[in-house]
């Protein structure tokens, strides 16, 4: 029996010609929480399906808290739990009647499930929306009813889709407490996202997935000194001034300037941002007129740039959605 | 862990969250029958919140009953009275074989929804979500079922079977219905849509329940088609309810309803169950 909390080897799923997962590798230790990065379509999706069960890998194997995903799939879901990008829910009926549900099946008896299902409305802010159908419920109430649903029981393994896509800042903010209080409470947390932002918030190591395949794994840390420190990005004034503003902030800084679609616009990642000023200063010394520049942490779309060299919308464009 | 809750709501929020989570409660899961009455409760509080959804089990066995009856009566047994002797048994068997139907969309919903995956991915019986579904639908036949008997008693019918004819009468078909519905679970996770599923349905639905003696004797087709009337199921089923009603069981037929409905039970069940566990 492994130590990991997950653990695959060359998992692959197929729908048709697309290979959507296509031989994932990873080792994914137990406590605190794993990032799955990737954009639409790189099968995170997919991969998390196959870990819960619901979906039958067609190669290689994937353990799960010990447990093989395939021939032992009921001691596996006896033990994690699963919150898609929607809420799995029934619309139809009340928050705390989806709770005291859920609370039976999983074996609280009598008055124990009504107990249970309003601790838990009252640990997630529900507690007045209780008893209003799920279908009127807002974006980041439905997040928090499907993840109270999934802690019914203490999961030892949660997974996470995309658990803020579609969010608004505060419930963004509202689910990320959610998730550290999961962990601080010893459950593994095995969250996919598309933000880079989210990761590194939550996350201790991350894997980032491209084309169904790791592309890249390590610490937050890791990742972000692969592609530098920051990424400076400057939109001049004259668009015909760009490329000798790129090669001006490339003599300063080092590193590789890129263009955007956006004709005014330039990228760069930066390893010593304290240059940063100087190199500005340099520019317009040379008289290029910059109207925005600013600094910031490298976005998803270069890390995948860094990673692979191509942005993240031409990936999208070549790769479809995962089939629900 | 790298930063700390931002605000004292959020921090208070944690501390709740954090107890509500480190609950160490580990009941044993439910067993296979408790589960089952779990989806049925799950069902009867659907239609505790849409009431909308008792419309076919209400309106639509009350036009049908009025309408054959008024419609045909006269022109195929000279008056409507006598008519229904021979009708009441048949439309209680047509209009809830009908409804049957509704099951498929229901499952359907539920797949398109995500209430399947949050569902298979608990620790009970895997086919309880069905079998709930499918009793809380029973209740329905039932509902359906006591509207168009007291509608047809209401413009004349007395069942010569007495009150246990009709119950037995009942109960026999209710168990065909609950077999049948095993065939609409099935296209309920193949199909893509409520709309291709209410489609398919009809097309199977409506020779099945109109190639048959519901409302006209056997006798009365053509040579060619009545080897297929006699052989349909509903045929068979409508010999059996109008035997038990009319008082004298006809135990040929109520056995070969029980023979059909545990095939096909037998059948579905098993592609059904393939079906969701597959189910991607």
């Amino acid at each position: 029996m492994s130590d990991f909390a997950i653990e695959t080897t060359g998992l692959v799923k197929v729908f048709g010609e697309h290979r959507a997962v296509d031989g994932v590798d990873l080792q994914v230790a137990p406590g605190g929480v794993y990032g799955v990065l990737g954009p639409n379509g790189a099968g995170k999706t997919t991969t998390i399906r196959m870990l819960a069960t619901l979906l039958k890998p067609d190669g290689g194997s994937a353990r799960v808290l010990g447990h093989d995903v395939v021939t032992e799939s009921h001691q596996v879901r006896s033990r994690v739990a699963m919150t898609g990008q929607f809420a799995s829910l029934d619309e139809d009926l009340t928050g705390l009647e989806n709770l005291v549900m859920l609370a039976k099946l999983y074996g609280y008896r009598g008055t124990a499930a009504r107990d249970r299902a309003d601790q838990l409305l009252d640990a997630f802010d529900l507690t007045e929306a209780g008893t209003k159908q799920v279908k009127s419920y807002s974006g980041g109430m439905r997040r928090r009813i499907d993840i109270a649903g999934s802690i019914v029981v203490r999961p030892d393994l949660m997974f996470l889709d995309e658990p803020t896509t579609g969010l608004d800042p505060r419930s963004r903010n509202q689910v990320w407490d959610i998730v550290r209080a999961l962990v601080g409470a010893g459950t593994t947390v095995l969250l996919t996202t598309q933000y880079l932002d989210e990761a590194d918030q939550l996350a201790d190591r991350i894997a980032v997935i491209d084309r169904g395949k790791v592309i890249a794994e390590g610490t937050t840390g890791e990742l972000k000194a692969s592609v530098g420190t920051g990424a400076l990005r400057i939109r001049v004034a004259d668009p015909a001034d760009r490329d000798r503003a790129g090669v001006l902030l490339a003599e300063a800084l080092g590193g590789e300037p890129v263009t955007e679609k956006d004709p005014y616009a330039l990228s760069l990642n930066v390893s010593s941002p304290g240059d940063v000023p100087a190199a500005l200063v340099r520019v317009r010394e040379h008289g290029v007129d910059v109207s925005e520049f600013s600094l910031g942490q490298p976005s998803l779309d270069e890390v995948f740039l860094a990673l692979t060299g191509e942005h993240v919308a031409d990936v999208e464009s070549t790769d479809s959605e995962v089939p629900a | 862990m790298t930063t700390t809750p931002t605000s004292a709501a959020a921090a208070s929020m944690d501390a709740k969250v954090r107890e509500a989570v480190g609950s160490a409660d580990r009941p044993e899961p439910v067993g296979p029958v408790a589960s089952s009455l779990i989806f049925t409760h799950r069902a009867l509080l659907k239609i505790k919140h849409v009431p909308e959804q008792l419309f076919d089990v209400t309106m639509f066995p009350i036009l049908f009953t009025l309408m054959f009856t008024y419609i045909f009566g006269g022109a195929i047994a000279g008056s409507t009275g006598q008519y229904l002797e021979y009708l009441a048994p048949g439309i209680l068997v047509q209009t809830v074989v009908m409804i049957t139907m509704y099951t498929a969309m229901t499952i359907n919903n539920d797949i398109k929804k995500g209430v399947f995956d949050r569902i298979r991915s608990l620790p009970v019986w895997r086919p309880s979500l069905m079998v709930g579904a499918l009793l809380g639908d029973t209740l329905r036949y039932t509902m359906a079922s006591a509207v168009i008997l007291v509608v047809t008693m209401l413009i004349g019918y007395r069942p010569p079977g007495g009150v246990a004819g009709v119950v037995t009468a009942v109960l026999l078909l209710l168990l065909f219905c609950f077999s049948v519905s095993w065939i609409w679970t099935l296209l309920g996770m193949k199909l893509r849509s409520p709309e291709s599923v209410m489609g398919v349905s009809m097309m199977v639905l409506f020779p099945l329940t109109f190639l048959s003696n519901v409302f006209v004797p056997i006798d009365t087709m053509p040579d060619w088609l009545q080897p297929v009337v006699e052989h349909n199921p509903v045929s068979i089923l409508v010999d059996a309810v109008r035997s038990l009603m009319v008082g004298d069981p006809h135990g040929g037929s109520i056995l070969q309803v029980l023979v059909i409905s545990g095939v096909l039970v037998a059948i579905f069940g098993p592609l059904t169950m393939r079906a969701y566990s597959r189910k991607s």
